[in-house]
């Protein structure tokens, strides 16, 4: 039961076949047996999710009209608030929080009914590519326990891998959504910028932080992102527009007559064998499929990165400075006569992870006065570039692809010293981000030389995030026929998998 | 090539209100000096006529009209406080000015 | 060396600078839906937003934008068509974010001017305050400091936060440098700091209360020698909460800085504290090392970029300035210069136009309000406004009168009445039973006890020596207990015994 797509368990609830509450305790089931050795989970929310399954299976008994995936379980990244539910981030400056209001994406999963399993692992406030930053221990990829799953929303990707939850939220400020998505093989989207209301997500970059939805299909992908999607007045960065008919075009998967930009820069140099062999075997199954192949150039992007790791920082220099040990969260050296200042630097130097006070210091450092112009006044205008590169690629092409990451999966450990070499992961993602355009990954096979699975990335203009879902869901159904199975099904099995 | 000294480094700390250890702040600044330079290169492009962007959406002018909407209850308010004394968060003594 | 003023000004130039924060009366926050009512429970009016919960976003409040941009246009400035909210980032208890959601290099009002009138050797003056910018913030929260002796800050063992006031909206009002106003440097200011006050009031954009800290005043003082275009260093003198205030940190400081320049000493550039009891102000925090508050363009907000439209139909819609309303009304109700500043030192013009426009008489508005009401006010030491008397009430008072329903002694026991809370001026006559005696046979029946009371008086009167009618006309008030009209009873009196006004 665990093994089959949302949709799947969509239609099963629908037809009586099941019941929320069994399809929700066998989930539960599935995380007490694997995740011990997988870690996706932070907090596991049994008892809430029972009672929001079982008030589900109540309403649908007395035939009441619920929406599309209704009783489906869903596993929440830290990083969203969900009122009376330890929100931790990834840290301990947060540990024990529970906050007192739900986020609006919350608001609109439980509107739809759909179940929230608990709280995924991440690294600290989402900085990190492979989530060993965060304060509660690193998530193991399933395909290889002794592998990261990406990061920062590894958790909720390894949750989906593990068939610990067929649905999940992420959020993606420079890849965190997508590359996870690529190294775990499952699905993950980064909706246009104000396309999901940021209210409860908290801030790591306010300018690029999305949140959106991660899956094992397209179609479930495309089902969450219409759950969670459309305006909130509680969000002044929110769109006020209809949400693009993602689920329709994840349904019809058709991409005739459709252009398909290559970014040139995102390609070759850097980017793994098997990464490279994966993605031009896609390629050609979407020209196969009826899309036309053009190639594109955006000569900017190769200072998205060094822009990236500007932007960010600055602003979450800013964002965690509320984390100060005075309304909420830890607090340490609160002894006699101990001042309110030393109090906020003690609480923020043990709070803190390594990474995260690096990216403070150095974004403290970039907006300080007689720095800011060359530093975040500058990433700024590569901003601007960047998306005046965008906009010409998507004159010669309707999406533009790329590779989501240039490796598979890494070790654990083998990076954790280089924070250059660990930023270079997300390089073919930051792009994105910088424009806020939409972004999606999803499984293009296994590279031959470790049999890690690829991500294959799709990037679409500013809400017209249906396109990506088109070709997606055309790639998916031409890589499924293919291989005959989902890309999952040849996952070794986890020790006491059900 | 930019580097930051300890010096450089623990001043910013203080402006993040980080306290650091000695080691750390040596690190930073040794990894700093590496970081700076590949960051750096946004420059080589920010020319004066490239305007900034500091959004990724053109969007201008969202308000929101004056209604009081509910606050949070008291008890919620303070759910997550450290400390507190008469429905007030507790802080310690606040150094500097009236 | 202890210096006059008038020794400092003899030899120094002060320039001033004054920035002035102004608490908008919105109904909620400047960035999210709390309450802004003043007294409330602590921490009865926070919510994510304004506590700063990690995961809430500001949405900004569109009235706090409209009245920013009022004031804007009162103080007449140019309205940018595009400006943004900045982030102002610096660490502080009260401030729950840990930085200020403020306007940076985009506010939304930039180069007006002020002008103010007052009175010097030479005569009335006018001196025009060029004002830099004005734009929009948010308040911080209030820190209550526990264990010290003072309730002060120093020697606090802990302090309690309410957050009740973070995030209220604030305008703050930039001038640019303030040269040329000579020795009368504190005069001006403080003329601005009324003049921003009642224009504020007449937008209707803040309660301008500078007791409740409504509107502060920060001011910037330094000196040069006269005849120097070189700017003196400055001290900042914060939260200088009174008219009165204003120009006395003014005149202070002025005088500290030129002790210390002829002793050689350098000004030290500073926050400095206004004591009202010393009328001096105390060093604050040095700003040799200059904060580093790191600003940058809010990314939770979007820009404001006012259309030409909306900003024209808030021009037309701009009250007459009060300077300018002030001058009318006194040319319309004929007021010397000294009733007039009366009215405006006493703070009821207001009340006194509102009973005119009833249908009052100015005059006799002019002295219920300046005359028995201020005395009662005086007495009880309350403010005016905080009466329980009205202009209606007043008004209604005035047309009785002059109907010959109530006499002025009346009238005073029914404004007493009205203020005791005795109800309406209607309510409060017929409570009391007081009322007119303009029954002539009951008159009458009094003018003849009078008369055979005091034979000899009367017969005065009948022979044409009029002065002695006031005895009996006394009289004739004690028997009616004063609810007579005294004109009648003298009219009434003079027929009985034959006689008639010459
Ligand atoms: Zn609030």
């Amino acid at each position: 039961m665990i093994r089959n797509s949302a949709s799947e368990m969509a239609s099963k609830l629908a037809s009586g076949e099941i019941t929320s509450v069994a399809l929700t305790q066998a989930h539960l089931d599935q995380i007490s047996a694997v995740d011990k050795d997988v870690h996706a989970f932070l907090h596991v929310d049994t008892e809430g999710a029972l009672a929001q399954a079982a008030a589900v299976d109540a309403k649908r008994k007395s035939g009441e009209k619920l929406s599309p995936l209704a009783g489906v379980p869903l596993a929440l990244k830290d990083v969203m608030t969900q009122k009376g539910i330890p929100t931790t981030c990834g840290s301990k400056i947060l540990e024990g929080w529970r906050p007192p209001y739900d986020s609006t994406v919350v608001v609109n999963l439980k509107k739809n009914d759909i179940v929230i399993l608990g709280k995924t692992n991440m690294d600290e406030f989402a900085m990190g590519s492979s989530t060993e930053n965060s304060a509660y221990g690193p998530t193991h990829n399933p395909w290889d326990l002794t592998r990261i799953p990406g990061g920062s929303g590894g958790g909720s990707a390894a949750a989906l891998a593990a068939f610990e939850a067929p649905l999940a939220i992420g959020t993606d400020t420079g890849g965190s959504i997508r590359q996870p998505a690529a190294v775990t093989g499952t699905v993950g989207v980064k909706p246009t910028y104000g396309g999901v209301s940021r209210y409860g997500l908290v801030a790591f970059s306010s300018s690029l932080d999305q949140a959106g939805p991660c899956a094992r299909t397209v179609l479930d992908a495309a089902l969450l992102h219409e759950a969670i999607a459309g305006h909130d007045p509680k969000d002044s960065t929110s769109i006020n527009a209809p949400v693009p008919a993602v689920v329709a075009a994840a349904k019809a998967g058709n991409v005739k007559g459709m252009k398909i930009g290559v970014v040139k820069e995102l390609n070759g140099d850097g980017y793994q064998k098997g990464v490279r062999a994966r993605f031009e075997e896609s390629l050609e199954l979407l020209a196969a499929a009826g899309a036309e192949i053009v190639e594109v150039s955006a000569p900017n992007f190769e200072y998205a990165l060094a822009a990236y790791y500007l932007i960010a920082p600055s602003e979450c220099s800013s964002n965690l400075a509320r984390f100060d040990a005075m309304r909420y969260g830890l607090r340490v050296g609160d002894n006699d006569g101990a001042s309110a200042e030393s109090v906020m630097n003690l609480t923020r130097e043990v709070g803190f992870g390594r990474e995260v006070k690096r990216r403070i210091i150095l974004g403290t450092y970039a907006l300080s006065s007689g720095y800011y112009d060359a530093y975040y006044g500058s990433a700024q205008k590569v901003r601007t570039l960047i998306t005046q590169d965008f906009n010409k690629a998507f004159e010669k092409a309707d999406v533009l692809v790329s590779p989501t990451c240039p490796t598979t999966a890494f070790k654990i450990g083998e990076k954790a010293n280089d924070p250059l070499a660990m930023y270079l992961n997300d390089i073919a993602t930051i792009p994105v981000n910088m424009a806020g355009i939409g972004g999606m990954s999803l499984p293009s096979g296994v590279a031959e030389e470790d049999g890690l699975p690829v991500g294959f990335q799709i990037m679409s203009p500013v809400m017209k995030d249906d396109r990506m879902y088109s070709v997606g869901a055309a790639l998916e159904a031409a890589l499924l026929s293919k291989w005959g199975a989902p890309l999952l099904s040849t996952i070794p099995a986890l020790a006491g998998s059900k | 090539m930019t580097s930051l000294s300890r010096d450089d480094v623990a001043k910013l700390a203080g402006l993040a209100r980080i306290e650091m250890s000695d080691e750390e702040l040596v690190a930073l600044s040794n990894e700093f000096t590496v970081i700076l330079d590949a960051v750096a290169r946004v420059q080589e492009v920010a020319s004066a006529d490239v305007p900034a962007t500091s959004h990724p959406l053109p969007l201008r002018n969202v308000f929101r009209p004056d209604v009081v909407i509910p606050s949070l209850s008291p008890a919620d308010a303070l759910s997550g406080a450290p400390a507190q004394e008469e429905q007030r968060f507790r802080v310690p003594q606040i150094l500097g000015e009236e | 060396m202890s210096l006059t003023y008038e020794e400092v000004v003899a030899k120094y130039e002060p320039v001033l600078g004054l920035e002035v924060h102004v608490e908008l009366n919105t109904n909620s926050k400047m960035f999210c839906g709390c309450s802004t009512i003043f007294g409330a429970e602590p921490n009865t009016q926070t919510c994510p937003v304004c506590l700063a919960l990690p995961g809430a976003l500001p949405t900004v409040n569109e009235k706090a934008i409209e009245s920013t941009i009022k004031i804007g246009l009162a103080l007449n400035c140019s309205i940018a068509p595009f400006s943004r909210f900045a982030r102002k980032n610096y660490f502080y208890p009260d401030m729950p974010k840990n930085f200020q959601i403020s306007q940076y290099d985009e506010p939304i009002c930039v180069n007006g001017y002020v002008d103010v009138e007052i009175e010097t050797d030479e005569g009335p003056k006018v001196f025009r305050i060029e004002v830099e910018r004005v734009h929009m913030e948010e308040d911080t929260g209030k820190s209550l400091h526990v264990g010290g002796a003072t309730g002060r800050i120093h020697g606090a063992e802990y302090s309690l936060l309410d957050y009740n006031r973070a995030g209220i909206p604030l305008v703050e009002i930039v001038t640019k440098i303030v040269p040329g106003t000579g020795k009368y440097a504190p005069e001006v200011a403080k003329a601005y700091v009324a003049e921003l006050r009642d224009i504020l009031r007449s937008l209707g954009v803040s309660d301008v209360k500078m007791e409740q800290g409504s509107l502060r005043c920060d001011a910037n003082v330094s000196l040069r020698l006269i005849g120097s275009d070189v700017l003196g260093t400055r001290s900042e003198t914060k939260n200088v909460n009174s008219l009165r205030s204003v120009e006395r940190a003014i005149r202070g400081e002025m005088i500290r800085h030129a002790e210390r320049l002829n002793n050689g000493e350098r000004v030290v550039q500073e926050t400095r504290h206004f004591q009202e009891d010393t009328g001096l102000t105390r060093s604050g925090r040095s700003k040799e090392q200059a904060e580093d508050y790191r600003y940058f363009p809010e990314p939770d907000l979007v820009p404001v970029a006012p259309d030409a439209a909306w900003i024209e139909q808030l021009r037309a819609a701009l009250p007459e300035r009060p300077s300018i309303h002030r001058k009318r009304l006194q040319e319309q109700w004929a007021v010397p210069d000294k009733e007039m500043s009366a009215m405006i030192n006493a703070d009821v013009l207001d009340v006194v136009e509102a009973t005119v426009a009833l249908g009052a008489d100015p005059a006799k508005a002019r002295s219920w309000w300046l005359g028995e009401i201020s005395r009662i006010a005086n007495e009880k030491d309350v403010a005016i406004k905080n009466l329980p008397i009205s202009a209606t009430d007043v008004a209604e008072i005035v047309a009785l009168v002059n109907a010959g329903e109530l006499t002025d002694k009346l009238a005073r026991q029914v404004v007493e009445g009205v203020i005791a809370g005795e109800g309406k001026p209607s309510a409060v006559i017929a409570i009391r039973g007081i009322k007119v005696v303009n029954d002539d046979s009951a008159l009458m029946a009094a003018i003849e006890r009078a008369c055979s009371g005091q034979p000899e008086t009367a017969q005065k009167v009948r022979d044409g020596h009029l002065p002695a009618a006031g005895a009996l006309i006394g009289m004739v008030m004690k028997d009616t207990k004063g609810q007579a009209d005294a004109a009648k009873v003298r009219a009434l009196l003079l027929a009985h015994l034959g006689q008639s006004e010459g």
